[in-house]
């Protein structure tokens, strides 16, 4: 019994932490249709971020405890910093072309970020815990867990429900679904689909530095980070439905629990078993749990 | 579009080279092994390509013949090198065309992220398979040629033999088949996949069999390298692995069979010179070169062999 508790509570915290680093990936194709291989790059650039601000935080010993909200702020800036250039400037005028040689292009992107945070931050880890041991420990029927974790799936739910509130109740989350279901109609009744794009991009690539903010304290950062977190993105994403808010909710806590039920009583399947819920979903649903229907070319 | 290739213009191309390759330093016989290796992976994308297909998950078939190759080198202490290439080509393709049934399916993104959750799933189990070596991967024991055991300097020229032979007749091959009804259906699926099975072509059964095709020459492409390298490890099947051999194609471009081994020697000059000269900038250096050749030349460094000839 108490185990099966571990497993459901490390199964949430890993769902989180999934949803956070994927999120941003869904937004970016529902509203584009563009596969951004680079997102794995923006959490590593997230997670560089973090520990300079982290670092130099508690180093003029700056108040602990808003030094998660400095993390917060940071990591929408690195977003918005880096990602609004490379739609304006690079992806803007591929729009014409094929979704799978936009997705090469954003790889292209993907490998440049790479070595371009390796030549900014170097090739050495990174060890910012104190965020994460700042909060110590919590009690939680007959085990101990940390109390960080808990803002993590705080965060998630967070950053969940504000996606879904601007999306269903604000003016410009209606322009945005219109945007989604006809580019071209949208433009034609005035809205300005530049100006989303330009935003919806930016706001893409900060979830994922976001994601990679609030990992760093938990990890030691390294060159490479952003290349495993890409992959379990896009399994996570697909498997939810390219596009899809809840697909991602809910491909998330699958692969959350099923991942942790797997470390605690089969640790050899660990890696494997992400991307075997990934095949076997779209062996059954081709285009992922919760898809949009697509006309065909004729 | 697509250049035809005799088999005189092929061994004029590869004559000179079979000719130098004893007198080549080390370090470039190894650099042209691989590059074929890579090619062959790079001539399967390119079929994919050819039906607008691109599969982030081409290092599956990749591993799949480095292990066969490894597994019955290292346990079974058998070594021809001949049978050891046939097998695994046998091996990829039978799973390539056990697979081939689902993928057939897919189009677009789903193709590619469905190949690459299969390639994963394969790192998965080889990443912690102990008795293999978990991520250290393990060596592959010196490989006979028709019973022959080369002697330590003739081991890369011998190898790379064996490589151009296996790169010939599979250009042979695909060439003739891209220029088959089958091959030309390819076009066509790109183009419009309705149309083109209501002229009474069948899309899956096409794209199933260029997968089977495709694995097999990942396949031979994986134990070629893996003789080349002595050394196998399951990086082989990670989705960078895959992600180098889009780039090649991408870089050698889908005009003719020898575009992918052209990027493939191209990538090979460039992570020979770029690796050893800046390791933290190579990536950098890559990346940029895909963005530039997708922009600038859309149809890969092959493109402009042609241009040339036009001018003429």
């Amino acid at each position: 019994m108490d185990q099966l508790l571990v497993v459901l509570v490390d199964g949430i915290n890993y769902a989180a932490w999934l949803f956070l680093s994927a999120v941003g990936l869904t937004l970016i194709y529902g509203v584009m249709k563009i596969v951004n291989v680079a997102h794995g790059s923006f959490y590593s650039l997230g997670a560089y971020v973090s520990a300079t601000v982290v670092g130099l935080w508690f180093r003029y010993g700056f108040d602990p405890y808003l030094s998660y909200l400095a993390l917060f702020i940071a990591a929408l800036l690195a977003g918005f910093v880096v990602g609004p250039p490379i739609e304006r400037f690079l992806l803007r005028y591929q729009y014409d072309k094929d979704e799978v040689v936009i997705l090469l292009i954003t790889y292209g992107l993907f490998l440049i970020l790479e070595d371009v945070i390796k030549l900014i931050w170097g090739v050495d880890p990174y060890f910012v815990s104190e965020p994460y041991e700042l909060l110590g420990n919590f009690e939680f029927a007959s085990m101990t867990y940390p109390s960080y974790y808990i803002l993590m799936v705080v965060l998630a739910l967070l950053v969940g429900l504000t996606l879904m509130f601007v999306l269903k109740k604000t003016q410009f989350g209606r322009m945005l679904i219109s945007v989604i279901h006809d580019r071209e109609i949208s433009s034609a009744m005035g809205i300005n689909v530049g100006k989303i794009f330009i935003l919806t991009f930016g706001a893409g690539c900060s979830l994922a530095a976001l994601a990679g903010a609030f990992t760093a304290p938990t990890i030691s950062v390294t060159p490479g980070l952003g290349v495993e977190v890409i992959v379990l993105s896009f399994a996570v994403v697909v498997t939810g439905g390219l596009g899809s808010m809840a697909g991602v909710a809910l491909a998330s806590i699958i692969m959350g629990l099923v991942r942790a039920f797997c470390i605690h009583f089969a640790p050899e399947l660990e890696l494997f078993v992400i991307f075997s819920v990934m095949a076997l979903v779209l062996s059954f649903r081709p285009r992922g749990l919760f898809s949009l229907a697509e006309s065909r070319k004729i | 579009m697509t250049q035809q290739i005799s088999l005189k213009k092929l061994t004029l191309l590869a004559l000179p080279l079979l000719v130098a390759s004893p007198w080549m330093p080390q370090w470039m016989l190894f650099m042209v092994t691989i590059a074929m290796a890579n090619g062959l992976v790079g001539l399967g994308l390119m079929l994919f390509l050819r039906a607008g297909l691109v599969s982030f998950g081409q290092a599956l078939y990749f591993c799949v013949g480095a292990y066969t190759t490894g597994l019955i080198s290292h346990f079974f202490k058998f070594n021809e090198v001949l049978i050891l290439l046939l097998l695994s080509a046998l091996a990829s393709g039978v799973l390539a065309f056990a697979l081939g049934f689902l993928l057939a399916k897919y189009r677009a993104i789903f193709f590619g992220l469905l190949s690459l959750a299969f390639s994963m799933i394969l790192y998965g189990l080889l990443a912690k398979s102990e008795a293999l070596g978990s991520t250290d991967g393990f060596n592959i024991p010196a490989v006979t040629l028709l019973g022959w055991l080369p002697p330590s300097d003739l081991v890369r020229v011998s190898i790379l033999w064996v490589a151009f032979i296996t790169v010939g007749i599979c250009l042979i091959f695909i060439n003739g088949l891209i220029r088959s009804p089958r091959g030309l259906l390819l076009t066509a699926i790109r183009d419009n996949e309705i149309r083109t099975e209501y002229m009474g072509g069948s899309a899956r059964k096409t794209i199933h069999l260029i997968y089977v095709i495709a694995g097999v020459l990942a396949g031979l492409g994986g134990a070629i390298a893996a003789i080349a390298v002595g050394h196998i490890d399951p990086t082989m099947a990670f989705w960078t692995t895959s992600g180098e051999f889009i780039f090649i194609t991408i870089l050698g471009g889908i005009g003719s069979v020898l575009a992918p081994f052209l990027g493939a020697l191209v990538f090979g000059v460039i992570h020979t010179l770029a690796f050893s000269n800046s390791p933290n900038t190579w990536q950098l250096l890559i990346g940029s070169t895909l963005i530039f050749v997708i922009l600038l030349l859309p149809d890969g460094l092959w493109s402009l062999t042609s241009k040339f000839k036009r001018v003429k």
